[in-house]
């Protein structure tokens, strides 16, 4: 199993990340290499086995709906890397 | 007052504190005065909080004055970064945090200062708790204080080695693969990583939603167990809360092990195991068997070997959909030049995260993505079941599993940058128990001897069924009281 350099661009668009050239050649390498590895699952037998997403056999848990005070706006916005008032500033999404 | 503060345990500075010989502002400012000594060479803080911990101490003091102390009340404490704290800054080891402060606490945070918390700072960790090593963080790696030029574990690298050091008397880390048991046994200290469920994820920032869990360390096994009863037990703001009851520990620890069914699981004596760490782990199992133990060593665990690839499977999948949180917008850093919305926040994400979070994030997305979902991720999960069931079976004849920690001693800082599958490896021993959600213990049990002449920490592991952490005390408890390795302190 060997990621290409053009598949490990389309997974960072995927997942919003910008890499350098020199970043996708490092992760076409180390990628494969880890991939490569997983292989080994192949020989696993899996047949009716069902797959666990959680240790714990929990379903639905519900809490009272109750109302509570909410986090303090200006101490949220506090951390807002751009605010216009009691806003955060984001870049235009929609292009023209 | 005795002349070396900091080498107290938490069980024993309390009960100076109960008698009034010595004073929570006074045990502050003796953690802060071996910090100034020692936290030049080992980096173990991201944050020092003196102010307000000497602020918490005199309000811990008052409590003690009025009878309100508890076993936990005015001793300082040292807490990953990764953990929220309401008004202090938590940087999770990233730089995308870097000027983040949380504004509400993680329910740890309030279970602790209800008891009267005195934290002195937050600690150093790889970077979102990713990491073996404690290299992987943007403030620089932290130092093992047994031997200066090796790494102390990871990912809570620097809880570890704040207790081991004296810094603090016990800390809160997180365990993910083995990130609190690893750093334990690498920084000679006891660590617990609790059964999934048992602690509140409330507030602690999301790696791996399906294995983290928060765990403390500390130079006893009875203080870890002290922090333990006051960090477990339901929140009805985590939905992976478990609704089981809590019991007293405190009866596990004095209790004898003459009976205890003990396992050994041979498939965690790996090819290329260091001798002394081998060793040493078998010593423990002779010492567990001479304190009355029924030791059991044909234990089968077969799919043990599958668990390192299940693990890079399902925490990278689930980090990367955690960490797409990170976009440069409500919080943290912001790349804001960029000639679009998508380009500001693929910059951000570029320069904010390290290599080993991106190649994470990389992982994850490649494995949940179209055409591949069902051969890694889904795969990976029904693995999973199989790893369970297996410990299932194994808990039916046996209480408890004993096992190394890790295949090695502490390593040197930058030996296994280069290779990240040599390092994933390296979290061979701490994985299955990870992905069954089972509580488990490290303790002490030896030192190796490195080429090099470092006297190198070694951990037992201890595992136990699902809540069954009281097992996991009375067993750790009997074996520390039999030897006295937890009773070293690093030569700094």
């Amino acid at each position: 199993m060997s990621l290409t350099p053009d598949e490990v661009r389309h997974i960072a668009l995927l997942a919003r990340l910008g890499l350098t050239d020199d970043d996708v050649a490092r992760f076409s390498g180390q990628l494969s290499n880890i991939l490569e590895y997983f292989e080994e699952l192949r020989q696993v037998d899996v047949e009716g086995v069902p797959p666990t997403a959680y240790p714990l056999d929990l379903h639905n848990v519900m809490r009272a709906d109750e109302p509570e005070p909410s986090s303090d706006a200006e101490d949220v916005l506090k951390n807002a890397p751009q605010r216009e008032g009691e806003f955060f500033r984001v870049r235009a999404i929609l292009e023209e | 007052m005795p002349d070396d503060l900091f080498r107290l345990t938490v069980h024993e500075a309390a009960s100076l504190l109960r008698q009034r010989q010595v004073s929570s502002v006074e045990l502050t400012k003796a953690a802060f005065e071996r910090i100034g000594v020692v936290e030049g060479k080992i980096n173990a803080f991201i944050t020092l909080t003196e102010d307000r911990a000497l602020a918490q101490a005199a309000r811990a003091d008052e409590m003690i004055a009025a009878g309100r102390g508890t076993a936990l009340t005015g001793i300082p404490a040292a807490i990953k970064d990764v953990i929220s704290t309401k008004g202090v800054r938590t940087t999770a080891g990233s730089k995308i945090l870097e000027p983040f402060v949380p504004v509400y606490d993680a329910n740890v945070i309030t279970l602790l200062d209800e008891a009267g918390f005195v934290m002195v700072g937050k600690t150093n960790q790889d970077e979102f708790a990713m990491g073996s090593s404690g290299e992987n963080s943007a403030y620089g790696a932290t130092h093992n204080p047994w031997a200066l030029d090796r790494v102390p574990g990871g990912s809570s690298a620097g809880s570890a080695a704040a207790v081991s050091s004296g810094m603090s008397y016990y800390a809160l880390g997180t365990d993910t693969g083995g990130s609190v048991r690893q750093p334990a046994a690498l920084s000679g200290v006891v660590g617990l990583k609790p059964t999934y469920g048992r602690v509140s994820r409330f507030g602690l920032i999301a790696f791996g939603s399906s294995l983290d869990q928060i765990g403390p360390f500390g130079r006893s096994v009875r203080d870890v167990a002290t922090v333990f009863q006051a960090i477990a037990g339901p929140d009805q703001r985590d939905s992976t809360s478990a609704p089981v009851e809590v019991p007293d520990f405190a009866p596990s620890m004095g209790e004898d092990i003459k009976g205890v069914r003990v396992g050994v699981p041979r498939e965690y004596f790996v090819e290329g195991m260091d001798s002394d760490v081998r060793e040493s782990v078998l010593a423990a199992i002779r010492q567990l068997e001479s304190l009355g133990a029924n030791v059991d060593t044909e234990v089968r665990l077969p799919s043990t070997g599958h668990a390192v690839s299940v693990y890079y499977i399902i925490a990278p999948s689930e980090a990367s959909a955690n960490l797409a949180r990170f976009d440069g917008v409500k919080y943290g850093f912001s790349y804001q030049v960029g000639s679009s919305m998508w380009e500001n926040m693929e910059r951000t994400r570029q320069f904010g995260f390290g290599e080993e979070v991106k190649r994470r994030i990389m992982l994850g997305t490649y494995a949940l993505s179209a055409g591949y979902y069902d051969a890694y991720y889904l795969k990976a999960q029904k693995v999973r079941t199989l790893i369970r069931r297996e410990f299932d079976e194994a808990f039916k004849d046996h209480d408890v599993l004993v096992a190394p920690v890790a295949p090695t001693p502490a390593f040197k800082i930058g030996e296994k940058t280069d290779d990240p599958l040599q390092m994933y490896l390296n979290d061979v021993c701490t994985i299955p128990v990870s992905i069954a959600g089972l509580p488990a213990i490290s303790v002490p049990c030896g030192f190796a001897t490195a080429p090099d002449g470092a006297r190198l920490p070694i951990g037992l592991q201890i595992i136990a069924r699902p809540f069954d952490e009281a097992m996991l005390f009375r067993v750790a408890h009997a074996y520390e009281q039999a030897t006295s390795w937890h009773n070293e302190f690093p030569p700094l």
